[in-house]
């Protein structure tokens, strides 16, 4: 059970480390100051949940690594995050789109994560479901003004959510990890979760005038650490190089 | 030797004396962050509860209140972080957001968005961005007095 609570939690704190950094990649370069300044406060509040899921990742497994030593000292194959958060950014349409697809799958995921068994996971939850919704709520308006928009706008979050649509299988992709969270209480079951997000994706999307993809097909391997792309290792050469040239550094 | 406790009620006005590292106008006690104060033999236990998860003014929070106490005597400190329940700003005192308007801080309420603005408190007031200087707060502008101002966010 502890090494199955292990791998669960380092996919949530993943997920949202990777996310924060590929976000935090456009601090200084959004197309207007305010959208600068709104994506680096997402990141903000992403590496906060990520502080606290790494946190309680390194707590359950007791071998005395934190939030920082996880964050900085596993390579790739050890990495559990989803392969579509750690897609390149693109455009800023597309890592709109890519914001929001997760965005909905938080606040889900989050829902159920409220009751869980585990008062721990609970609590982190429960704090970190409020920034989710707030970041629906941004990440949605944002894909339907820019769907419903100009054609060049239109066109251009079309390309993004067709071209990320092959990763969003992933997020709803269930295996035995899961399966012991489900029998435990812990966590809900992925698979059940895709009826709620198709809901909320579909009513912002269809209000953006663009088309759900039907193709079914899923590109995995990154939550379960079997095969990330090639984008992550040069995510992490990156965010972690600073702890790799100079080990222990702070300040 | 008898070890004399301050009651929890000096602390507590210690605490209010001790400013927001970001809006030094309100205290930490009208940001509504310290959650308790107990004794539990000698040591002191405050629990502190962030106010977004990723805010680093987190860390100089707690680094103020242990200064605080510290300078006023007590010896055996211990701060706990409470995330449950979450932090709402239902926990901002009265005081508190007055102070916050006073600053030109439009204090948050429930209907998402603020009742005016904070210089000339006119009513015509629009939002530019979700985010603003700092993760609690929200930019808007004034469409009278055409000002911008930070209006803090309600969760």
């Amino acid at each position: 059970m502890s090494s199955a609570l292990f791998e669960y939690l380092l996919r949530l704190g993943d997920n949202t480390l990777i996310l924060s950094h590929r976000v935090s990649e456009w601090c200084g370069l959004a197309p207007v100051l305010e959208e600068d300044i709104a994506l680096a406060n997402t990141a903000l509040d992403l590496i906060g949940q990520t502080q606290m899921w790494l946190g309680l990742a390194g707590e359950v497994e007791g071998k005395g690594r934190d939030a920082d030593a996880l964050a900085f000292r596993r390579d790739v194959w050890g990495f559990r995050n989803l392969l579509l958060l750690e897609r390149p950014n693109g455009d800023f349409g597309k890592t709109m789109m890519r914001q929001f697809l997760f965005d909905a799958f938080n606040v889900v995921n989050l829902g159920y994560l409220i009751k869980s068994s585990d008062p721990r996971i609970a609590a982190i939850a429960e704090k970190a479901s409020k920034e989710a919704a707030y970041h629906l709520e941004r990440s949605g308006d944002t894909v339907i003004g820019l769907g419903d928009g100009t054609e060049e706008s239109h066109r251009r979050m079309q390309d993004a959510l067709d071209e990320l649509w092959p990763y969003v299988g992933e997020m709803f992709a269930s295996d035995t990890v899961d399966a012991e969270m489900v029998a435990a209480g812990v966590a809900p079951d992925p698979q059940t979760l895709r009826k709620e997000w198709n809901e909320i994706t579909v009513r912002y999307l269809t209000e953006a005038t663009l088309t759900v993809p039907d193709g079914t097909f899923a590109h995995k391997g990154g939550k379960t650490g079997v095969q990330h792309t090639e984008h992550l290792g040069h995510l992490l050469t990156s965010m972690q190089w600073l702890q790799r040239a100079y080990p222990d550094a702070s300040w | 030797m008898v070890i004399t406790r301050p009651s929890v009620d000096q602390i507590w006005v210690w605490l209010d004396n001790v400013p927001d590292p970001e809006i030094p106008v309100i205290s930490l006690v009208d940001l509504g962050v310290i959650r308790d104060v107990a004794w539990v033999n000698d040591v002191l236990e405050v629990t502190v509860t962030p106010t977004y998860s990723g805010c680093p003014a987190t860390s100089i929070i707690n680094l103020d209140i242990e200064t605080a106490l510290r300078d006023h005597g007590v010896k055996y400190l211990k701060l706990k972080r409470q995330l449950s329940p979450a932090w709402t700003t239902e926990w901002l005192s009265e005081r508190g957001r007055a102070k916050l308007e006073d600053y030109g801080i439009a204090p948050p309420r429930p209907a998402g968005g603020p009742e005016r603005c904070p210089q000339c408190k006119s009513k015509n007031v629009q939002r530019v961005s979700q985010f603003g200087s700092t993760p609690c707060k929200a930019q808007w502008r004034c469409s009278d007095c055409l000002e911008p101002f930070d209006y803090f966010k309600c969760i």
